[in-house]
């Protein structure tokens, strides 16, 4: 559990490059493990196992590619963003999990989850959700394959989120407000676990990012890593040659670690992850943990935290909801740790902005977690004048008219 | 004797009374910061061993009322440093053994050399921290063993067999058998499956066997008490400190019934 079980950076990276990560006991490193109550270690083994059996498998493999092109909408589009680069000054292009089915990247983790589910033979799905895209994307997969499937939700969220609440009810699901702790994303993971740990032979907990106790981290990536395959090879296809960056926002960290997997073993493509700067540096203002977080445990992972000096976790802000959290997957902590990925933070106003930027150069209104990394990209682009970038468009804004006429549209009449 | 034989010993000697021991749990500063030396020994003077909660912002394995008097508990300041302090301010110390229940987190900030070492000042006898699972014990163990200090592993109903015997082996003070799948607090019934597993566990175990979670009443004592070396009562006590009643007197109807 300390950082000198890292030797040398450059030789763990060759480790996950080459594979080997996580290892055998959950591990990017130091990061990662399995830190529950023993009453969901054979729930985890169980799952461990279904992923050893089903996730490579011909048949897994058939299925859920035929799910992924028929029902979610596969391959996404890579949009070359003209009138973006031309102000901007570098060439900007968009991989544009908006498109996918449910509006976001989210679908490719919940569709992939509850094929396994099924085939484990669960009963039920619970699942968390901050911003609401992947509790819509649970929904959708669990109509789609007849589970009966229970959302944990904060009560914040469901305010700043009302469509997405709607939309998970004509969907099928239950939606359970949570109201305890900070009343977001982080209490909804809590009480996820807790109607996990009730039943845990019995439910599948379908989660939503790259966190948690392993295996979720690594099955998560997995799932999500199509997004940064699609997106090196169309690059590869239209321009000839590998991007100079690729850019995506980073919450917990589930499309940024789908866009950067294919990216990590080409030394030569500069990575970056935007967290959510806020309002601020201070502690409980902003959501960017791998910028301002120490080691800890949260949610069944060691990974970097926000917390005070006494180990409590402390609440965040952020103007996403799929951004407001305090930890980070324990792949990301690994991946900043060893220096591979660069991580810096984009605050309120900076990702309110760019929606407004994206909205009038091209004709898309983003998520405004993906407007994160569409800032990240403005600062790039101007000091790399003529380079060429990726970045993660990782969902569409609809979800956000709430927030978006609290703020950008208020006073417009 | 070691801080851990001295559980294990608290526990035999109310077994050699005829009774299953019990371990009494409050969090720490709750319902009151200033009262908790008092809460402290009006628990301890009905119980056999102590379990003390140290306040955690995320208490996974908890359910309504534990999760209301830690957010207190936190809302009035109390941390691992704090309780630690007034542990060690404690004179005379109660005999009864004090153990520390805690998640991982605020452990691993406090640092577990630091820990060991402070808690051992405190008189503390050992901790239960419900999401270090024995797999990833080593975050502390080395740490509390080097003082003697206890690290209370926890079963449950649905631990595999061969699981189970490591467990039991690697427990330390006792083995705190989970009754349920399920967060705490919620009233059990005593199905003849959950006698069944706790006679399991008691059979593997060297230490003596607690069951907790969910555990209210005389009458779910009177249904374990062959089937176990003591029982673990938390919410249901938490609630009497709530309601501002004497736990001693509580816990001694609970015995008598």
């Amino acid at each position: 559990m300390t950082l000198s079980s890292i030797t040398e950076p450059t030789d763990a990276l060759a480790d996950l490059v080459a594979g080997r990560l996580p290892d055998a006991r959950g591990r990017f490193g130091p990061f990662g493990g399995r830190y529950v109550p023993e009453t969901l270690i054979p729930a985890l083994e169980r799952l461990e196992d279904g992923v050893r059996q089903h996730l490579r498998s011909p048949s897994f493999q058939q299925e859920l590619a035929a799910e992924l092109k028929s029902w979610v909408g596969r391959p996404t589009a890579l949009t070359f963003a003209g009138r973006l680069s031309e102000r901007w000054g570098a060439r900007i292009w968009l991989k544009r999990e908006d498109l996918a089915h449910t509006g976001a990247h989210k679908i490719n983790n919940a569709i992939g989850q509850a094929l396994l589910a099924k085939r484990l033979g669960a009963g039920r799905i619970v699942a968390e959700t901050g911003a609401g895209q992947h509790g819509v994307a649970s929904a959708a997969a669990c109509a789609r394959l007849g589970l009966p499937c229970t959302v944990y939700m904060g009560s914040i969220d469901m305010r700043r989120q009302a469509p997405n609440v709607d939309r998970m009810r004509l969907l099928g699901a239950t939606v359970v407000a949570v109201s305890t702790g900070d009343a977001t994303l982080r209490a909804a993971i809590d009480e996820a676990l807790r109607d996990w740990v009730a039943d845990p032979l019995g439910t599948y907990y379908l989660l939503g990012s790259a966190v948690g106790p392993h295996p979720y981290p690594y099955l998560v990536r997995e799932l999500q890593a199509v997004i940064g395959r699609e997106a090196r090879a169309q690059f590869l296809e239209k321009a000839g040659a590998l991007p100079d960056a690729v850019i995506a926002c980073v919450g917990g960290g589930s499309n940024s670690i789908g866009m950067f997997h294919a990216f990590v073993p080409e030394r030569e493509v500069e990575i970056i992850g935007v967290e959510a700067g806020g309002r601020g540096e201070a502690l409980g203002d902003n959501a960017a943990t791998v910028s301002y977080g120490r080691p800890g445990v949260l949610h069944g992972t060691y990974s970097l935290l926000l917390q005070d000096a006494d180990g409590q976790v402390q609440e965040t802000h952020s103007v996403s909801a799929g951004l407001d959290y305090s930890g980070v997957g324990p792949e990301h902590a690994f991946l900043a740790h060893v220096g591979r990925v660069r991580y810096e933070s984009a605050g309120d106003e900076e990702a309110l902005a760019a929606v407004r930027a994206l909205c009038e150069a091209e004709g898309i209104l983003p998520a405004l977690e993906s407007a994160h990394a569409i800032a990240g990209a403005k600062r790039w682009a101007a000091s790399h004048p003529g380079g060429t970038i990726i970045v993660c468009l990782s969902g569409r804004g609809d979800k956000d008219m709430p927030t978006l006429q609290q703020t950008l549209l208020k006073g417009e009449k | 004797m070691s801080a851990h034989e001295h559980i294990s010993a608290a526990i035999r000697a109310a077994n050699t009374r005829g009774e299953p021991a019990l371990i009494a749990y409050l969090t720490a500063g709750f319902p009151s910061r200033e009262r908790f030396q008092e809460h402290l020994r009006q628990v301890a003077s009905g119980a056999d061993v102590v379990e003390i909660g140290v306040p955690f912002s995320d208490p996974m394995a908890d359910g309504v009322t534990i999760q209301r008097s830690s957010r207190q508990a936190l809302a009035q300041g109390v941390s691992l440093g704090w309780i630690l302090s007034e542990l060690e301010a404690l004179a005379p110390r109660p005999e009864t053994p004090l153990l520390l229940m805690s998640y991982l987190n605020p452990l691993l900030a406090f640092g577990p050399e630091r820990l060991a070492q402070c808690a051992e000042r405190a008189g503390v006898a050992g901790f239960i921290v419900p999401d270090l699972p024995f797999d990833e014990g080593e975050a502390l163990r080395p740490a509390l063993s080097s003082r003697g200090l206890a690290l209370v592993q926890m079963v449950t109903p649905v631990t595999r067999p061969e699981r189970l015997g490591q467990i039991c082996a690697a427990s330390q003070g006792f083995v705190y058998a989970v009754t349920m799948t399920g967060t705490t607090g919620k009233n059990v019934a005593v199905p003849p499956e959950v006698t069944g597993y706790l006679d399991s566990v008691r059979a593997l175990s060297p230490v003596p066997v607690c069951a907790g979670f969910g555990i209210r009443g005389h009458e779910q004592l009177e249904r374990l008490r062959d089937h176990v070396d003591g029982v673990v009562i938390g919410s249901a006590l938490v609630e009497v400190l709530e309601r501002g009643e004497d736990p001693a007197k509580w816990l001694h109807a609970l015995r008598q019934g």
